[in-house]
């Protein structure tokens, strides 16, 4: 009894996050055993044996257990792209959070807020409601449509919050916000017009696609989606020094040299590009790009240095597991994911409202 | 016309070529996953129901169909549940996807069989084809099929003396929002198999119910899915929609409700849905 006392230190949360470093490490750590798990779980049950031996084959190995095509192809065409593409959704999302977050110094500021989910949501909408009718779906592209249509939703979305927002070419923030929230306003009537004009089929494949999945996972969408995230996600990271200079405040971040509008325009617009992409893939996974910034400013303080690549590694975390849920809870059938995050998320995000108003921080 | 073409030459043509050829018979799908209630339906029907190894959600007939893994709503399949079944066949509704899920299943050398047919007598009729021919059970096709034609010529002749068609309105309640089926849907073409008219020709597919269109229409009766029903909350609850009280319906309290699957499903029991649906549109005149 005595000795187990002894054991139980006080918990502090912050010891094994002592610096960002450290915490990116950790995460980074994580997110590998969390993505090896993702990738050895599903309803389709695969053995280690059978893990070993397809890992085998893929480095030349001879093995003697016989692998099947079937296992190979669950394993390499289905489970292995969706791994990554929940790695590069919830990277991605959280990577974009932590983005709008620190261009508007707000806590509660995210890419939905912008009014760039909603954006792109209007224009898959338009690709499953009005395309199909005007464009035979025999078309070699026909794929690429959506992703398309969903891009362009979110930068006209992202474009008009920012062209309201400007003023004697200066950038409101405040306005920025209320003109996302008229955006919003104006993509959902917009959604709500196209499924008055959808058939029944189309309005049940867009009530689906809205409830957001991982699903549509393959190597040609994750190739396209990489082609496009990465890139976006790398110069976002380099804007790391130039947010935490903003944190000072806009005026002082001008007197230091700081590009404002080049920073504003560049972080808009690869957000735009990200979660657009992500969202024609996808369908709506909310929470991710609200959460993980502000996990990792709990973990790690305010340094963007460590916020913007530790909300990528902890979006991606957070998704994986989340995706591991939808598609083993109530295999072989499987749970949209939106419906998992935001169930996750809802309660995480008033607990955390709770605290920070308490404490007087939120902005 | 579809009846001789069914036990026409080309029937005849397939049955003898599966004879011919043991060794497709040999081939026959024991592992078999099911998007689609009326295909669920078909198997159970044809008695091959030990072969299914998994359904959709929309198979809850019959009632055992539910106690088989679900592999979830058949427009929103994913691949590895269906694989993690380990079916050689899945048998999928034309609704059934989306398209990547169906490719994968494909490539992972899971025969996927599309069965896509229209809502008429002759629609089901071909789906029996179909499903028995991917099932390489010919023989329990033939045989059902000839139980469709029976359960027809049953139906038909109990509807032929029959005074003037209702216009029906169907109306379909999912949420706040009541919709009604126009042309081209599977509640148009059941009215009027069973005799009755779409109140609806003006449109295709479904729209939503306003009060004053309403009374425009103006039908005899008023069709409803008894989950429908429920989710308004019951007869009175239904009158109380705007404009519905006003309608030649609505005074006469002319009200149909049927369960979702059974009225619209165009399955094998077709012919039943359709001489129970005259009969109870007769019953609910005044």
């Amino acid at each position: 009894m005595s000795s187990w006392t002894q054991a139980e230190e006080p918990a502090r949360p912050t010891s094994v996050f002592r610096s960002g470093h450290a915490s990116r490490a950790g995460l980074g750590l994580l997110l590998s055993i969390a993505a090896l798990a993702a990738v050895a779980v599903g309803p389709y049950s695969l053995k280690f044996d059978d893990l070993a031996a397809i890992a085998a084959q893929g480095l030349g190995l001879a093995t003697d257990a016989p692998v099947s095509r079937q296992q190979l192809a669950v394993l390499v065409d289905l489970r292995l792209p969706r791994v990554l593409l929940a790695v590069l959704t919830g990277g991605g999302l959280g990577l974009a959070g932590a983005m709008m977050q620190g261009l508007f110094r707000n806590p509660l500021a995210e890419p939905g807020l912008l009014g760039v989910a909603s954006g792109a949501a209007v224009g898959v909408a338009a690709a499953i409601v009005v395309l199909p009718r005007h464009i035979a779906p025999s078309l070699p592209f026909v794929e690429l449509l959506q992703p398309l249509c969903a891009f362009g939703g979110a930068l006209l979305a992202t474009a008009a919050v920012y062209r309201l927002a400007r003023q004697d070419g200066r950038t409101s923030l405040a306005i920025m916000l209320l003109a996302g929230i008229a955006i919003n306003a104006l993509a959902g009537a917009l959604i709500g017009f196209l499924s008055y004009l959808s058939s029944d089929d189309q309005l049940r494949n867009l009530t689906f696609w809205n409830l957001g999945s991982l699903g549509r996972a393959d190597w040609k969408t994750l190739a396209v989606l990489g082609l496009l995230v990465v890139p976006a996600g790398a110069a976002l990271l380099s804007q790391a020094a130039a947010l935490n200079v903003l944190l000072l405040g806009e005026a002082e971040a001008f007197h230091l040299g700081v590009d404002l509008k080049r920073v504003k325009a560049l972080g808009i617009t690869l957000s735009a590009l990200i979660v657009g992409s992500l969202v024609s893939a996808c369908g709506i996974i909310g929470f991710i790009s609200l959460v993980a910034p502000h996990l990792v400013r709990l973990a790690c303080g305010p340094d963007h240095r460590h916020v913007l690549p530790g909300s990528a590694l902890c979006g991606a975390l957070l998704l994986v597991l989340a995706d591991m849920g939808a598609r083993t809870l109530v295999a072989p059938a499987e749970l949209p994911i939106g419906i998992l995050t935001a169930l996750l998320g809802t309660p995480f995000f008033l607990w955390l409202l709770k605290q920070r108003s308490a404490g007087g921080s939120l902005a | 016309m579809t009846r001789g073409l069914l036990h026409g030459p080309v029937l005849s043509a397939c049955l003898l070529c599966l004879a011919a050829i043991p060794s497709l018979a040999a081939s026959a799908p024991q592992r078999v996953v099911v998007a689609g209630s009326a295909l669920t339906e078909i198997v159970y029907a044809l008695g091959l129901e030990q072969r299914l190894v998994g359904v959709d959600t929309t198979s809850t007939f019959p009632e055992s169909a539910s106690a088989l893994p679900n592999v979830g709503y058949l427009r929103s399949l994913v691949a590895e549940g269906v694989l993690s079944l380990h079916p050689d066949l899945l048998l999928a509704a034309g609704e059934a996807g989306p398209p990547t899920a169906l490719k994968q299943i494909r490539a992972a050398q899971v025969p996927v069989e599309r069965v896509e047919t229209p809502y008429s007598r002759e629609g089901v009729a071909a789906k029996i084809q179909a499903v028995a021919r991917a099932l390489v059970a010919v023989e329990q096709g033939e045989a059902l099929i000839r139980r469709y034609a029976a359960d027809w010529q049953h139906t038909d002749a109990a509807l032929t003396a029959r005074g003037q068609a209702p216009r029906v309105l169907f109306v379909l309640a999912h949420g706040s929002t009541l919709q009604v089926a126009g042309r081209a849907t599977a509640a148009d073409a059941v009215i009027r198999l069973a005799g009755a008219l779409n109140a609806i020709t003006e449109f295709e597919g479904y729209r939503p119910l306003t009060a004053e269109s309403a009374v425009m229409i103006d039908p005899d009766v008023v069709l409803i899915t008894t989950q429908g029903l429920a989710t308004l909350g019951g007869n009175e609850a239904l009158w109380k929609v705007p404009g519905l009280a006003l309608t030649t319906a609505g005074k006469s309290r002319r009200l149909v409700a049927m369960e979702a699957n059974y009225l619209l499903g165009f399955g094998p029991r077709l012919p039943q849905v359709v001489l129970d649906l005259s009969r109870q549109m007769g019953e609910a005149a005044p």
